[in-house]
């Protein structure tokens, strides 16, 4: 055993020289945030696209399967993008740990804080907390489900999964959770590092302007798939063909003979 | 404008509690007391000391937002009592000790027992690597625009109200504080000061220094002397982290 390990168990940490892991892991944090947060607007594009209609989506979801590149659609694709996610957020989760109150003693103390002060910048740090708390379970979940089943992606999948599965309020909860946070999140970031060197205030109105568009564009869409899976209900199971491609998407679909079979119609 | 309107009679909640007292509980005594003008909490203070109870345990030195003796929590926040006008608060206020610090009496605390602990394990006094001093030599020159930054973080009065404010402290006993990076930063603007970054990391990089801030920013909003807290904390922040 290193003599390090033995003068840190000796109580004599502080006689070390300081580790520069801190500073690492402060890096990684707000990293890793970053990361997420403009994960999770691209996310939220590309969901969205059912608001164009559901040729847009089938389209999106298509080419992140590779359809259009590779002749053939791989939904294992979309599970390893969401593996690497996953890995991210992971590690957002473990580094965030670090700043959660520990106990109920600092949690008490804490929340008396913060009603005391009547401070906003404070108060949006334990939004932050509670959020990024309810995300551990809710994100976990929906990570499980696009890993598990990538397949089950598209206009008539998403849709009956948001209305005939019942997962809608899951969803919504997350929405709530995803915006909030990140919202919050990416503020704190720039505040954190003072980069860009923006005034707080604009910062703040940018925040809460970007955190309403989210959440109206999320609401939206939610509402979108909950519309299509209601109406699709009788038609559980079956999958969205286009009747027709626009002409310069067609151009890149394998083999230029769209529409053709789905392979997406031999999954279960 | 009538008399009556002018002059309000106000009411001062006001933590009291004795900790060299074993049976003491801690309360809220309310205290009434007019409004006079251009009064500010210190004033009222202390006429509530001199005509209404000899028992009210405060603090305060300069009266002029120097010394920063007379910090408190006013109404939930942080604020020196001189230079808080009555006017501004509402008819009834509330008033409690500092958090954080070590508790003397209703509303003094000991903040200055903190700070000089804070200060010796920051080593927050000038570093010259020189073997002998040279008592004969004339000082250098410095750049004014250096000496300016210098003072303006100078300005603090460790008052104590940032870290009264703190939501990491309030967790973190060991927390260096916003006061703390302020005077790191003021030695890392000094040029005489011969410490590096390898050697502020030493002191400031870890989760007791300034990768446990959390970046609440009470501690620049309450600041009584308006000093750049914010871009500080930030700037060694970014400082530290190219170290690793």
């Amino acid at each position: 055993m290193s003599t390090s390990f033995l003068i840190v168990q000796s109580g004599l940490a502080e006689r070390l020289r300081k580790s520069r892991w801190p500073a690492r892991l402060d890096l990684l944090q707000s990293g890793t945030g970053l990361l997420l947060a403009i994960f999770m607007w691209g996310h939220m594009f590309f969901v969205a696209s059912i608001l164009l209609g559901e040729t847009a989506m089938w389209s999106i979801t298509r080419m992140f399967e590779g359809y259009f590149f590779l002749g053939d659609a791989h939904p294992r694709l979309v599970s390893g993008a969401a593996a690497g996610v996953l890995l991210l957020f992971v590690l957002h989760a473990l580094l965030a740990l670090r700043k959660f109150p520990a106990s109920y003693r600092q949690y008490h103390i804490l929340r008396a804080h913060i009603k005391a002060m009547r401070h906003e910048d404070s108060r949006l740090w334990i939004w932050q907390v509670y959020t990024g708390f309810a995300l551990f379970f809710l994100a976990s979940a929906h990570f499980y489900q696009m890993l598990a089943w990538p397949q089950n992606i598209g206009p008539y999948a998403s849709a009956d999964r948001v209305w005939s599965d019942g997962l809608w309020p899951f969803y919504l909860l997350m929405l709530l959770a995803v915006e909030v946070h990140g919202g919050i999140g990416l503020y704190r970031l720039a505040v954190k590092w003072n980069w860009p060197g923006l005034s707080r205030n604009f910062l703040k109105r940018l925040k809460w302007g970007l955190t309403g568009f989210f959440l109206v564009l999320g609401l939206m869409t939610l509402g979108t798939y909950m519309k299509i899976g209601f109406e699709h209900q009788a038609r559980y199971g079956e999958r969205y063909r286009p009747a027709e491609l626009p002409a310069w998407l067609e151009r890149l679909a394998p083999e230029g003979d769209f529409p053709r079979r789905d392979p997406k119609e031999d999954a279960p | 404008m009538s008399a009556e309107t002018f002059h309000r009679h106000i009411t001062l909640n006001i933590l009291r509690y004795n900790p060299q007292d074993a049976d003491a509980e801690p309360r809220l005594q309310s205290y009434a007391l007019e409004e006079a003008d251009g009064m500010t909490l210190f004033i009222a203070l202390n006429e509530l000391r001199e005509h209404q109870d000899p028992t009210l345990q405060f603090d305060f030195v300069c009266r002029a937002g120097i010394c920063g003796s007379c910090a408190m929590m006013v109404n939930g926040r942080p604020r020196l009592a001189c230079r808080t006008l009555v006017a501004e608060l509402p008819a009834e206020s509330t008033l409690t000790p500092l958090p954080f610090f070590e508790l003397i009496g209703d509303l003094s605390v000991n903040t200055g027992k903190w700070m000089r602990g804070m200060s010796e394990r920051l080593e927050t006094w000038l570093h010259a690597r020189e073997t002998e001093p040279d008592l004969q030599r004339i000082e250098e020159r410095m750049a004014p625009e250096i000496a300016e930054a210098i003072y303006e973080l100078d300005r603090c009065v460790e008052c104590g109200c940032c870290v009264a404010a703190c939501g990491t402290a309030q967790m973190r006993p060991d927390f260096a504080g916003a006061v703390g990076f302020g005077k790191i930063a003021r030695f890392r603007a000094d040029p005489r000061d011969t410490r590096d970054d390898d050697d502020y990391f030493e002191l400031i990089g870890d989760d007791t220094g300034v990768f446990g801030c959390m970046s609440l920013l009470a501690c620049h909003d309450v600041c009584p002397k308006s000093l750049p807290l914010k871009t500080q904390i930030a700037f060694l922040r970014r400082k530290m982290a190219l170290i690793a």
